[in-house]
């Protein structure tokens, strides 16, 4: 099955064409460190989820571009094709000349209504390209207007004209301290909206990765091009072809639904985390060696204790004592700094990777107590490396690990929607107060509901 | 996005001279194979001359000839026809003037009322053609000064009129104001009456004043002779110069003074013209710098004044530039921006800039500057990647802060000194449309603008009590 990737903004388009950089990069790499008939296995399974093949002789990538002004579109598609390993189709983008203005009620009441139609053409022309839709990805950051207005408004209609298709939605959070000022409206307003067309929301924090590209990478001076590429590696590692069953012989074709499946059992909690390891420099990678027991503990550490990255992880976090008469639902009453899951995926990539000892990972201690714990946990897996890590190990996970950062994000839009700064921007594009009133009480509830779990 | 400057007066017109020249060449610096692209398509149009005359607009392929977007209004013929026997002749039409012979006589009524009046019609139709050769307008810019008649008074009107005609396109207006010590005795008058217009009807103001030009260019000066930098500075480089452009003859004498603000308006809309990685719209600028509809006048700062001539720029230097921005030394208007409060901050960085840098001075730089309550993160950044000509980068910083009101409260003392006294009133209101309640609606406008501003420093320093959360049922 294939997945049609929808690129909305500056954003989206920068890291989409990172992402598919990275695919692309890591199937043509020579470090699959595997026999040749599971590279050949895990190439198809790739061709078939990213790229059409059509008389050209380089694969095209399954993307729709848009954006509100030209200039990011027009670098991509030809950054891409002078890569001479993979290009987008070239008619498949829409752009206009005037951008959003950082404004989600112009991405979203002006612009989205006045696109629909040639927007929605190109994604249904993406869509026949495949033998089988296995849904759609699109990419988008929340903070400015395009991507996160007319994203949002995109994703509905995509739910709209494809009601049993998966829609998995990677929203970029912006930097705390601003890259727009409008930003925490933009991005309440975005979540919201979102949170009900579409099916998960898989998040990327700036912040999260500035910090891997400086202490992990050890970047001197970071640009959001070392900042989108580990990015794309991120969702690489999740999105590169998997066995999702235990003894699978074949890779599992089916993603995002498998994705979907395994993380979001109830529409309530839909806000993914995502982690990976290892992270480094590429010339530190041959002198590096590491452990999957090693890289287990770490992973399951950091999923407790809510670290972003593998260094600095507190290791004196501890999951909470089961059985005890202390009922689980109370929330202070859980150790301080306790990240409660609902469900987690954790994928392996590299040899050796069949008896992985995940026990540590099915500790019923670790979830919310309403899902049974062998539900709860999944595990993918394929002794195919990635992107020339020898070993790598993700974790996507539903769980408490977004809740800081929404809260701080949802106080910082309502301390400003409070003295009613920006308003007149968004109403006079057709976003009033009450608009605003619903967004957040629709992300209270989710705040709240991730709080008592 | 295109945008579409109107000059208005003689100093928007010596401004606006300066502009073109330097447009054309910072694209000539970046454009070096000839071709019309988009960044061009900004500011110019392209244009078939070979026919004769002035044949279409040729969109695509070889620049034939250029043809700035602009409208050069003045009731005097000395700025206009000087620019027209210039170097930049060739970059005008005769379709983009309005000229008179008389002037306006430093009276804000004869630039607004009398000729507003007189020419409304030629305006209209000239801005609509000039705009129809606009594939998408985005923004008007107006550049005047407030102190005079013309760009004062007409220049005014010519906002008024942009608002009714073009509802949906942006209107920036960049201002000189008047010094206290400005030789024209009704400049106070002229300002208040056009800061009326200014208030109801532009979307953002960039204020700007002589002294300040002034000290940036004495600084310059003294730089250069003190010896400390001698001749390793790169003279095109200097935000002062015109090296490199078409000028040839001597320069006037307001020249780097006119020089500093092109350049302002050249950074304003480089991340709309250039590609970078966080671009920055002049939409994005008006989306959030403008919290509340009048409050829209925004500092400018420009860094760095000058470039030695040595390639390599540590990142200490980089630093240095960023600091800068928030210096007095380096603002366009005399205003005292740190010890007042900021509603919002703008960075537009050129060159070669990366995220780390932003951010590491926005953390550094952070804890000595006081926002409002409600924004204590309000910053909007851009990159943009192209340096302008003669730098490998350089720095706008746009401000918006309480520290705009002792100019507006000066303003209206010298207004008030000059009205409660009734000078040179008569001048005004026998003009047709003019009358008493003129005056008093526009000093009750700015009144008011004062207070609002009043109102956000009382909010300055108290203690932080944030609005309590929506509560929901579990």
């Amino acid at each position: 099955m294939s997945i049609v990737t929808v690129q909305l903004g500056q954003c989206g388009n920068q890291i989409g064409h990172e992402v598919f950089n990275a695919i692309c990069s890591d199937v043509h790499g020579t470090h699959g460190l595997c026999s040749k008939k599971e590279n050949e296995s895990y190439h198809d399974a790739c061709k078939e989820r990213f790229f059409s093949e059509e008389e050209s002789e380089v694969p095209v990538a399954r993307a729709v571009l848009v954006d509100m002004e030209p200039k990011v579109i027009s670098q991509t598609l030809s950054i891409a094709a002078r890569s001479g390993y993979w290009k987008y189709d070239g008619r498949s983008h829409f752009c206009q000349k005037q951008g959003s203005g950082n404004n989600w009620a112009n991405g979203y009441s002006v612009h989205g209504p006045r696109h629909k139609e040639v927007i929605m053409n190109l994604v249904q022309k993406e869509a026949e390209k495949c033998d089988r839709l296995g849904g759609f990805f699109t990419i988008m950051s929340m903070a400015g207007g395009t991507g996160s207005g007319l994203g949002a408004f995109v994703t509905q209609c995509l739910r709209d004209a494809f009601p049993t298709s998966f829609i998995l939605n990677h929203v970029i959070w912006p930097y705390g301290t601003g890259e727009v000022i409008v930003q925490n409206y933009n991005s309440v307003l975005t979540l919201s909206h979102l949170y009900q067309s579409s099916d998960a929301l898989l998040v990327h924090e700036n912040d999260v990765i500035h910090k891997i590209c400086a202490q992990l990478m050890k970047i001197k001076q970071i640009s959001f091009r070392d900042v989108n590429q580990v990015i794309a590696h991120q969702l690489g590692s999740v999105f590169q072809p998997t066995y999702t069953a235990e003894g699978g012989l074949h890779y599992s074709r089916n993603p995002l639904g498998d994705l979907m499946e395994t993380l979001v059992p109830h529409p309530e909690f839909k806000m993914l985390g995502l982690r990976n390891i290892p992270q480094m420099p590429e010339n530190s990678l041959p002198y590096s060696t590491f452990s999957w027991p090693g890289l287990v503990k770490h992973l399951r550490q950091m999923l407790i204790a809510n670290a972003k990255m593998e260094e600095g992880i507190d290791w004196q976090v501890r999951p909470p004592q089961l059985g005890s008469s202390i009922p689980s639902s109370h929330s202070t009453n859980k150790p301080l700094h306790f990240n409660t899951s609902i469900a987690n995926l954790v994928i392996l990539r590299g040899k050796d990777m069949h008896n992985v000892d995940l026990g540590s990972f099915r500790d019923p201690s670790l979830y919310t107590s309403w899902l049974n714990p062998q539900d709860a946990f999944n595990a993918w897996k394929t002794p195919r490396a990635f992107n020339k890590y020898e070993k790598s190990a993700s974790l996507v996970s539903n769980s408490q690990f977004l809740l800081k950062p929404l809260d701080n994000v949802v106080g910082k839009a309502w301390n400003m929607f409070a003295s009613k700064a920006y308003i007149h921007q968004y109403t006079k594009f057709g976003i009033e107060e009450e608009d605003f009133l619903d967004s957040f009480t629709a992300l209270e509830q989710v705040i709240s509901s991730y709080t008592i779990l | 996005p295109v945008s579409l400057p109107s000059a208005v007066g003689q100093c928007g017109n010596q401004v606006g001279c300066r502009f073109w020249d330097l447009a054309l060449r910072e694209h000539a610096a970046v454009n070096k194979k000839g071709i019309y692209d988009e960044s061009l398509s900004s500011f110019f149009r392209n244009v078939d001359t070979r026919s004769g005359g002035d044949g279409p607009d040729i969109y695509k392929g070889k620049i034939c000839s250029l043809k700035a977007r602009a409208l050069l209004i003045d009731m005097e013929e000395g700025v206009v026809n000087e620019i027209l026997q210039g170097p930049l002749r060739d970059v005008f039409d005769s379709k983009q003037l309005i000229t008179d012979v008389s002037g306006s006589g430093n009276n804000w009524a004869v630039g607004h009322k009398l000729y507003g009046y007189q020419y409304r019609e030629n305006i209209v139709e000239k801005l609509r053609k000039t705009a129809e050769h606009c594939d998408c307008l985005q923004c008007f810019f107006i550049i005047h000064s407030m102190g005079g008649g013309t760009g004062s008074g007409l220049g005014t009107f010519v906002l008024n009129l942009l608002e009714d005609e073009f509802p949906e396109v942006y209107r920036f207006v960049t201002s000189v104001y008047p010094s206290g010590e400005d030789d024209v005795i009704t400049s106070p008058y002229n300002s208040v009456l056009a800061m009326k217009e200014l208030n109801e009807h532009a979307d953002c103001v960039l204020p700007i004043e002589n002294e300040s030009l002034f000290d940036i260019v004495n600084k310059i000066h003294q730089m250069i002779d003190s010896g400390k930098l001698g001749s390793t500075v790169k003279q095109n480089s200097l935000v002062t110069s015109s090296a490199g452009s078409t000028k040839t003859v001597q320069e006037k004498p307001f020249d780097a003074m006119n020089n500093i603000v092109a350049n302002l308006l050249l950074n304003l809309t480089s991340s709309a013209r250039f590609e970078g990685s966080l671009n920055m719209d002049l939409n994005e600028i008006s989306m959030n710098l403008v919290p509340f509809p009048r409050l829209h006048y925004l500092v400018s700062s420009l860094t760095p004044l000058y470039t030695l001539a040595d390639v390599n720029v540590p990142s200490r230097r980089l630093d240095q530039m960023f600091s800068d921005a928030f210096s007095r030394d380096h603002q366009l208007i005399q205003a005292d921006p740190k010890h007042s409060l900021y509603l919002a901050c703008a960075l537009l960085v050129r060159g070669n800039v990366q995220v780390s840098d932003l951010r590491r001075n926005i953390e550094r730089l952070k804890p000595s500057l006081h926002f409002v309550s409600w924004n204590q993160e309000g910053w909007k950044t851009g990159l943009c990647s192209v340096p302008p000509v003669g730098r490998s980068h350089s720095l706008l910083a746009l401000a918006n802060n309480t520290c705009v009101k002792p100019t507006f409260i000066e303003l209206k003392d010298r207004f008030m000194k000059l009205y409660k006294k009734k000078a040179h009133l008569h001048h005004y209101l026998h003009i047709d449309g003019m009358e008493q309640s003129c005056f008093s609606e526009a000093i009750s406008s700015l009144s008011d603008l004062i207070e609002e501003y009043n109102e956000l420093d009382a909010t300055k320093g108290g203690p932080r009590t944030d609005p309590s959360r929506l509560k929901i049922a579990v």
